[in-house]
């Protein structure tokens, strides 16, 4: 099922002489990653449906340097950064979304001493936005009513950037039951990916920080694991699938559970 | 005769406590320039809440309160102190008496008060260590020097507060001799339970006793402050002031490598021409030993009292791996104090031949790392370890090509193709016509 709308890039955008209100910054695992792209159609979704006028980069996005940054690389990443500030200058890119909080942090904290000054926000805060702002109504949605939802902070949204409320606000608009895990916000527990670890095996240790993450949120009861980061959803899932829960908890995406909730 | 021996003691400890800090703040200058000038408002405020208020302590609400039995008593009983400096310096007893009257014994009552609770609190603390092995007290890079520091900071406490009680105690009993009573809180008790049936001149020895070595510990206490963990009284100060403002996110730009890659990456700058800078071109990209670390990394080092709190939140540490923030402060400090002891002995160009990345910190310890800001988060003083390992990382990969294979193909991917996994750029849309 291909999306039922077009996703313009920011080159078609130009050539038709239009400027979107917002990039939608799709990030390396929400173009890649089989699971991710679901999150970047259901973020895609959502901003159709609110009629707000985005566009994306297509080919022309870049890796936003990261994880060369994290692993030590500062050369790489500079690299990356300066090439992506290039690319958005030229199309006098000012607001950017992301569904990815490596990518949000990166574009939002490191680009601008590079020359790189965009707005920034993370998908969760645009959904709450709109759902402000009453371009997304959920009221009287049964998808999740009542369902027990547990919400893992993603490092580079939570403590990185101090963004903690605007998923949980989200969750709560579903009319599910909200449970917090033991850790949560500032004293959450990693998945396990951050700082380039998504792209090597862990050290030596007695245990996987997943697994270690995974049993957090298996004490809570909770039925679905949300999260807002497509690193945090690999390692979680793996998490879960290692307790053969697969079945009988999903994770989830806030941007999917909103997605699902309005029908879209 | 007691205010010479008083004058002499008092010019020995300031002397050798003086030359001490110094010896720190030139060890801290071993580190690298980084200007921390700005929003001095923000600072003050900071200092104000994390440092004197002990905001980030209370989300750990037992050890907080504990903490801060002590923390009040050690802040108040300053107070006491410089009474008994004044009285040692002209001779006097119980200067501010006659001054504060009836405050007086309402300041001495609460100075007792607080010392009872701080001493309660000390004892707890070592049972906490000792018989209960709380495990963030007893880890791995703890064992010797550091644990012995740790329960000789407690005793010298324990010692410290008795010799108050001691002195306050006896002189109390020398007034009931005489009829009458300062009426200090707990001391007016004591000076029956403990000191009764004593006479005058064998009270006074007490007193002498315990007011001499009360002053006598001061004195240690100041002059092994430097050496200890404990430093931390003093160094939490001024190590919130110049805490990291911006978000925990944001790592720092390495303006060495944005001069080489804007060479590279614009046409009409001749590469080989000179800038004019080139003296203050780094020595290496990242860090490879404490000389390589900012100035802001070293008074980190020296402001950790090794609480632990950074390494029982740490996920890789959780998990059984060898990374422990506490341990890189640890070794920060430790390779700071062999380097500038070299470095003092034998000139300022000095080296050993060993390094911070190495020979104290390994490097399992800091690919370990995820950097998820857990330890920076917890940290009740403000320090920031994950910046120390991002600048070893940054050594190892940009000076020496060492990382994990893994990394090596990650790297080249973005280079090659703009991500970090095997995709061809072509196909960043193709999400849109996919089931």
């Amino acid at each position: 099922m291909s999306t039922a709308f077009k996703v313009s890039t920011m080159a078609e955008m130009m050539a038709n002489g239009e400027t979107p209100d917002i990039l939608f910054w799709v990030g390396c695992s929400g173009s890649f990653d089989d699971r991710a792209k679901k999150i970047t159609k259901a973020v895609a979704k959502i901003l159709h449906h609110c009629k707000v006028k985005f566009a994306v980069l297509g080919a022309e996005e870049s890796c936003t340097g990261d994880p060369a940054k994290r692993a030590g690389n500062e050369f790489t990443f500079q690299m990356q950064a300066i090439m992506n500030i290039q690319v958005l200058d030229g199309y006098k890119v000012k607001k950017i979304v992301t569904a990815c909080p490596h990518c949000f942090n990166t574009l939002k904290n490191e680009y601008p001493e590079l020359g790189g000054k965009y707005e920034v926000i993370h998908h969760t805060q645009l959904i709450q936005d709109l759902i402000n702002q009453g371009k997304l109504a959920l009221e009287g949605s049964q998808t999740y009513k009542g369902k027990k939802i547990t919400f893992h902070d993603p490092c580079y949204l939570g403590r990185a950037n101090d963004v903690y409320e605007a998923p949980r606000v989200l969750i709560e608009k579903l009319d599910a039951e909200l449970i917090e895990m033991k850790r949560c916000k500032t004293t959450g527990l990693c998945c396990g990916a951050g700082g380039a670890q998504m792209f090597k095996e862990a050290e030596k240790g007695n245990k996987e920080i997943n697994i270690e993450r995974t049993e957090d949120a298996l004490e809570t009861n909770a039925i679905i694991i949300a999260t807002g980061c497509p690193f945090c959803n690999t390692m979680m899932t793996d998490g879960v699938k290692n307790f053969n829960k697969e079945h009988e908890i999903q994770v989830l995406d806030v941007a999917e559970l909103i997605a699902n909730a309005a029908d879209l | 005769m007691s205010i010479i021996i008083f004058s002499i003691l008092f010019s020995v400890a300031f002397y050798f406590f003086t030359k001490n800090i110094l010896q720190v703040r030139s060890n801290i200058l071993l580190g690298q320039k980084k200007d921390i000038k700005d929003n001095s408002s923000q600072r003050w405020k900071t200092m104000l809440l994390v440092a004197l208020g002990q905001k980030k302590m209370f989300t750990r609400p037992i050890p907080a309160l504990l903490h801060l039995c002590l923390y009040a008593a050690f802040i108040i009983t300053q107070i006491e102190l410089l009474e008994i400096f004044t009285d040692g310096f002209i001779g006097s007893h119980r200067f501010f008496l006659p001054y504060l009257g009836s405050f007086y014994v309402f300041m001495i009552s609460f100075i007792e008060i607080l010392s009872v609770l701080a001493l309660i609190a000390t004892i707890i603390f070592l049972a906490r260590r000792n018989l209960l092995k709380l495990p963030r007290l007893n880890m791995k890079e703890l064992a010797g020097w550091p644990k012995n520091d740790a329960n000789l900071i407690l005793i010298m406490e324990v010692v410290l507060v008795t010799f108050i009680f001691t002195m306050n105690g006896a002189d109390e009993a020398m007034q009931n001799l005489q009829g009458s009573s300062y009426n200090f809180a707990i001391s007016s008790h004591l000076a029956g339970f403990l000191f009764g049936g004593f006479d005058l001149h064998t009270l006074h020895v007490f007193e002498q006793i315990g007011w001499w070595g009360h002053l006598l510990m001061v004195f240690t206490f100041l002059n092994y402050l430097p050496y200890s963990k404990h430093f931390h009284i003093v160094l939490a100060f001024p190590n919130t002031y110049y805490s990291n403002l911006e978000q925990k996110g944001k790592f720092s730009n390495l303006a060495s490598v944005t001069e080489e890659v804007k060479k590279m990456m614009d046409p009409s700058i001749d590469p080989f021409a000179a800038t004019g800078n080139e003296s203050e071109a780094p020595l290496r990209f990242g860090a490879k030993d404490v000389t390589d670390l900012s100035w802001k990394n070293l008074l980190d080092a020296y402001t950790c009292t090794e609480c632990g709190r950074c390494t029982s939140s740490c996920p890789a540490n959780q998990t059984g791996k060898l990374l422990s923030p506490r341990k890189i402060m640890m070794d920060t400090r430790d390779r700071l104090v062999e380097l500038g002891e070299g470095k003092r002995k034998n000139g300022k160009e000095y080296t050993d031949g060993k390094s911070l990345l190495g020979d104290y910190i390994t490097e399992e310890e800091i690919w370990a790392c995820t950097s998820c800001n857990a330890c920076v988060q917890e940290c009740p003083v403000n320090i920031d370890p994950l910046s120390i390992i991002i600048d070893l990382r940054r050594y190892l990969v940009m000076e020496e090509s060492k990382m994990p294979s893994e990394l090596t193909g990650m790297l080249t991917n973005i280079e090659n193709n703009g991500a970090p996994w095997q995709f061809s750029p072509a196909d960043r849309g193709n999400w849109v016509n996919e089931g």
